[in-house]
């Protein structure tokens, strides 16, 4: 019954207390933002250092040991801890709230996921702190892996392995409340693009992260337990960690860009006020954009020497994803045509996103041409591709995003002035960094690498792509800025925007059961249909019933402890056997907590329907 | 705050009391997308072992250490006891929990008897060729397979012993038919991986 407990305030322990326990959706959301929003700041952070370090040739800011820590770092956690988790934390939520549900379908496993990627990216920051943090870039191949001294990829291996098994469990549990928990009359085919995103994303992190867990299982053993896979000299094979790690990686970056599709969907249609056009082509494309993506990764392996029949297939396949998002981009422009366009701070984050994400894309397409990658493949050229649709995807996405459901998530609307002075900045900002980088990679910069020298013709423009890194920080300031004003600001109207779907048919933040009944669901956009053609507000579903709720629990937070401290075990038992100790401690913590959890009946409780009926008088005044 | 939860603990069971409240039908469909999860997961240790099987690093290669007999038993007590683990359900599903429980049981036993089986082979392996987890990168591939789904079976007996424990004094009502719903349908699955590891890894690298 934490969630009761929220709504008095009680002090910083109650509130400490409430947020460790919690199983509520909207509060695991806050969390998960939390927790990306700090490793995404810390990932920033190394992101400049680099940046300082190359601002001029064969600069010494940091050592060269250090900055293929800052490389390392910087990609796992941006992508890991930052991207990953903040999109969680969005579809957390407004997916249960715009399919009219009352929560996910396993609240208690949704606790979980995030208190093990907490966990896991917390154990991955600790080896800054202990002798040096993994080395070997954030696709940690085998080969140069191996070779890696000291522990810094074996806490890449732990830290990734307690997360990814969050990650994975938060696909099972949105796939779950996706097939189970719609409200009446939400079909599928009327669910809004970002729930169809949600879905999609979640079933690409089902099949995408299992071959992660064993491609880390298979470093994992044959870096602390002496076995053969990678050793050459035993009859392994290095190229199989690629395989696997495309399989994985490629999906993955999908994972981080559909989720934003869903979002500029939402953000163009409200805005424009209008239907999203082509919405059936954008649910199709969005599942062959998915298929695809699993069916590209050796793309990234073009130089390892596959054969031409092998290049051809997958460079093929890669030019055809060009396809799916074509038809999405083409969407979005006709959503606008002809539509009243209101341009605010989410809207302009959207406007920025169509051509930075194109550029993006027609250097995938380039980049996808197995000849022509030969020349592009490990220059500043793909780290100007894939910034150009990560940054200009994912985070872009990220903020329309948090602009355009602050009202709802924490009930107050982000300063608009504000927020222009972010988007300009870091828009900007971004262009400077990273167009650049386009030409300094055809120019042959190497990535990866710690200084460039002089006179070759990169000075100005790594000196100008330093600059833009400074923009962008100072955009990311100016959010934060924004936070901390807005949350003086007016308590935000149910419906701030004159939107279209379920989430805004409640209060903001919504009460901790969401509905009082679940809304009868007519169409698609059901909000903007009642408005249209109703009375604004939604017809209920079911008659006024006792709603069940989950109860709380600190076990999600105690068991991902246990595994934190095993994954220390596991780094270091290779120097001392005491360390098994704490290997074999953490595990059978965490397995105690299982099955403590297991032998205790948990039936959840019940909301009585006098007290929904008060809340539902209160609104009607 | 009204704590009632007989609506759990009805006195006649409904036909599919696994699936009879969301709580059951969520945990139904969690687990088949779970199931899909570890088909990819073993699908990822499938093609490890194939890319390295012929990887013998002058060590002993599957055609001089595989014995099919042994496999043969283990192969026919692991799905004798998928069998009955649907005939523990098929119980459930008419509310017969005795009957139920000792089909589980049965099945439980039916499980440690393969797992006897493969400590067994694994111990000859290591003991007799000097065939290991280190001694080649077949070996590698191989124990890692095996040992994989072995690890599937120890956690599935685990599973159903704390299950039966658990539920010992008490019937079937609809807050726990789920729970064995869910056993069975993770049992199933580590059974079908098993026939693929007979077919891939035994009568493949005994013939192949």
């Amino acid at each position: 019954m934490s969630s009761i407990a929220a709504t008095n305030k009680r002090g910083f322990g109650a509130f400490l207390w409430d947020y460790l326990t919690t199983v509520d959706h909207k509060k695991i959301a806050h969390l998960y933002l939390a927790g990306g929003g700090f490793f995404f700041l810390l990932g920033g952070l190394e992101a400049l250092i680099i940046r300082i370090q190359l601002i001029r040739p064969e600069n010494d800011f940091i050592t060269a040991g250090f900055y293929n820590e800052m490389i390392t770092m910087h990609g796992t956690t941006m992508i890991f801890l930052a991207g990953m988790p903040i999109l969680v934390g969005l579809m957390n939520a407004a997916m249960p709230l715009q399919i009219g549900a009352r929560d996910v379908a396993f609240p208690f496993l949704n606790a979980l996921s995030f208190w093990l990627f907490f966990f896991g990216g917390l154990l991955l920051n600790v080896s800054f702190l202990t002798g040096g943090a993994p080395d070997s870039g954030w696709t940690s191949y085998a080969s140069l892996a191996m070779a890696s001294e000291g522990h810094g990829v074996d806490y890449y291996i732990a830290g990734l392995q307690i997360a990814g098994a969050g990650t994975l469990m938060g696909g099972i549990n949105f796939i779950a409340t996706i097939v189970t928990m719609r409200a009446p009359g939400m079909t599928y085919m009327r669910m809004p693009l970002f729930s169809w995103a949600t879905f999609i994303t979640s079933v690409l992190i089902l099949f995408a992260f299992p071959p992660l867990t064993i491609n880390l299982f298979l470093l994992m053993f044959d870096r602390m337990f002496d076995t053969a896979f990678f050793n050459v000299a035993l009859g392994g094979n290095t190229i199989i960690y690629q395989h696997l790690f495309w399989i994985f990686g490629h999906p993955e970056v999908y994972i981080l860009i559909l989720p934003l599709f869903g979002v500029f969907s939402e953000v163009f249609s409200t805005f424009s006020r209008k239907r999203l056009f082509g919405y059936t082509a954008m649910v199709f494309a969005t599942m062959l954009i998915a298929f695809l993506g699993f069916m590209v990764w050796a793309h990234h392996m073009f130089t390892v020497g596959l054969g031409p029949v092998a290049n051809s297939i997958f460079a093929v396949g890669t030019m055809a994803i060009a396809v799916p998002t074509g038809i999405k981009i083409f969407n979005w422009l006709l959503t606008m045509w002809g539509g009243q366009v209101t341009i605010n701070s989410a809207m302009l984050w959207a406007l920025g996103f169509i051509p930075t994400f194109t550029i993006g894309g027609m250097t995938g397409v380039m980049l996808g041409s197995s000849v022509a990658d030969y020349q592009y493949h490990d220059t500043y050229f793909v780290v100007a591709h894939f910034h150009y649709v990560i940054v200009g995807g994912t985070i872009f996405g990220i903020f329309a995003a948090l602009h355009y459901w602050w009202p709802k998530m924490f009930g107050r609307v982000l300063n608009e002035a504000l927020g222009k002075w972010t988007f300009w900045l870091f828009f900007i900002g971004f262009h400077l960094t990273f167009f650049i980088q386009h030409f300094l990679g055809l120019m042959g910069m190497p990535r990866r690498y710690w200084v460039f020298l002089n006179d070759q013709g990169l000075e100005a423009g790594n000196l100008i792509s330093t600059i833009g890194a400074f923009f962008m920080t100072a955009g990311t300031i100016f959010f934060l800025v924004n936070v901390i004003v807005s949350a003086r600001g007016e308590q935000a109207a149910a419906d701030p925007w004159d939107a279209r779907t379920l989430e805004w048919t409640i209060s903001s933040p919504p009460p901790y059961y969401n509905f009082e009944q679940l809304p009868l669901v007519r169409g698609l956009d059901p909000l903007w249909i009642e408005k249209t053609e109703g009375d604004g507000t939604m017809p209920p579903g079911e008659p006024l019933d006792d709603v069940h709720m989950p109860n709380g629990s600190i076990i999600p937070f105690l068991m991902s402890v246990g595994f934190f401290i095993s994954g220390f075990g596991f780094i270091y038992q290779t120097d001392s056997s005491i360390w098994y100790l704490a290997l074999y401690g953490g595990l059978a913590f965490s397995i105690s907590c299982m099955i403590v959890r297991s032998l205790k009946d948990d039936y959840g409780y019940y909301i009585p329907k006098e007290e929904l009926e008060k809340a539902l008088k209160g609104e009607a005044k | 705050m009204a704590q009632d939860h007989s609506n759990l603990f009805p006195d006649t069971l409904p036909a599919e009391p696994d699936k009879a409240t969301l709580e059951g039908k969520n945990k139904f469909f969690g687990l088949w997308f779970f199931l899909g999860g570890e088909t990819v997961l073993f699908a990822s240790l499938f093609g490890v072992y194939l890319a390295l099987k012929n990887s013998t690093a002058g060590g002993p290669s599957s055609t001089e250490i595989f014995g099919l007999g042994l496999v043969f038993l283990m192969t026919m007590l692991l799905l004798t006891s998928s069998l009955t683990s649907v005939y523990a359900m098929y119980h459930m599903r008419n509310g017969d929990y005795k009957k139920m429980v000792l089909w589980l049981a049965i099945t439980g036993l039916l499980g440690i008897g393969f797992l006897v089986g493969e400590v067994y082979e694994f111990a000859h392996y290591i003991t007799e060729y000097g065939f290991s987890f280190q001694s080649s990168a077949f070996g590698s591939a191989f124990f890692a397979l095996v040992g994989f789904h072995g690890g599937h079976v120890v956690f599935g007996i685990c599973w159903l012993i704390t299950l039966l424990v658990r539920n010992a004094k008490r019937g079937l009502n609809l807050y726990n038919a789920p729970k064995f719903n869910t056993f069975s349908l993770y049992w199933h699955f580590i059974d079908v991986v098993w026939v693929f590891i007979f077919t891939v890894v035994y009568l493949m690298g005994k013939v192949g």
